[in-house]
């Protein structure tokens, strides 16, 4: 069947995958303790790295739990960490506006959920193990992007490389004590 | 069962969607960062579904970028959170409401 990505068990896992990992985005946004939030939010993102092994993206799955589990949520644990205040009994964790944002929301969303439930795409023959090919042997899906990245992708990698310095030399600067004295 | 793009693209929505309304409604700085990240999260979803529907390497590299990139942001909006906390000694987005420098 043309369309379909995947059937039998993997489609079953998948629905369970996506709706377990909706339920954590919930709780990302619902919690009060932002420790909470984000170990949620670390559940998430695990979540969707297993989507993505399902659909044959091995390399972006293991990138996601590397980068995203294992460096950013670390990142967030230490700054709440460091920036932790004591909780005050009865401090909201909402905005006060948030129930009217959230019926605006749900109702906003009905026609985008219709159009993309009901949206018929051109029907692309699916070429097998496509992900996996690297100059027409299968090799894995870690040679085969590694194969596109440095070849066609050359320029934005070694941007995305500048773009990480400016990041560290910005979080440097922006976390550095100010030297004034403060009153 | 069948899963088709659609269940993607809708499952892929529904966590933007989320961390949407995460990023307005939140008062913690904090949590508004990790709104941003779930939506950053959506986008990968998507780009995944269609790399695989279309048979191409493109979204998958994209996806690579767009990881990059959400690494370097939350870094530097974790600076800016240090350097808010130092200076209002609060996160709260509702009391940080003064351009002044």
């Amino acid at each position: 069947m043309t369309g379909v990505l995947l059937t039998g068990t993997a489609g079953t896992l998948f629905v369970v995958l996506a709706v377990l990992s909706l339920l954590m985005a919930i709780a990302v946004v619902a919690a009060k303790n932002p420790v909470h939030s984000a170990l949620f939010l670390l559940a998430s993102f695990l979540l969707v790295a297993c989507i993505f092994f399902l659909m044959q993206a091995e390399f972006p799955g293991a990138v996601q739990m590397l980068v995203y589990a294992g460096g950013i949520m670390v990142l967030f644990l230490f700054v709440i960490m460091l920036v932790h205040q004591r909780t005050v009994k009865g401090t909201k964790s909402l905005q006060h506006q948030w129930d009217i944002a959230l019926l605006l929301g749900l109702v906003f969303s009905l026609p985008f959920l219709y159009i993309l439930w009901t949206e018929k795409f051109a029907d692309v023959p699916e070429k097998a193990n496509a992900l996996r090919m690297a100059g027409g042997r299968v090799v894995g899906n870690t040679q085969a992007v590694a194969a596109v990245l440095y070849s066609d992708y050359l320029l934005p990698f070694e941007v995305a490389s500048i773009f990480l310095l400016v990041a560290m030399i910005g979080a440097v600067v922006l976390g550095k004590r100010s030297t004034e004295k403060m009153d | 069962m069948n899963v088709t793009i659609n269940h993607f693209l809708v499952v892929s929505f529904l966590l933007f969607a989320i961390g949407f309304f995460g990023v307005l409604v939140r008062r913690n700085f904090l949590t508004l960062l990790m709104s941003i990240e779930l939506m950053l999260n959506a986008v990968n979803l998507n780009l995944i579904a269609f790399s695989r529907r279309l048979s191409d390497l493109t979204g998958q590299v994209f996806t690579v970028f767009v990881i990059t990139i959400a690494a370097g942001e939350a870094a530097i909006g974790l600076a800016l959170t240090i350097s808010l906390f130092r200076q209002r000694k609060t996160l709260n987005v509702e009391e940080a409401d003064v351009l002044k420098g």
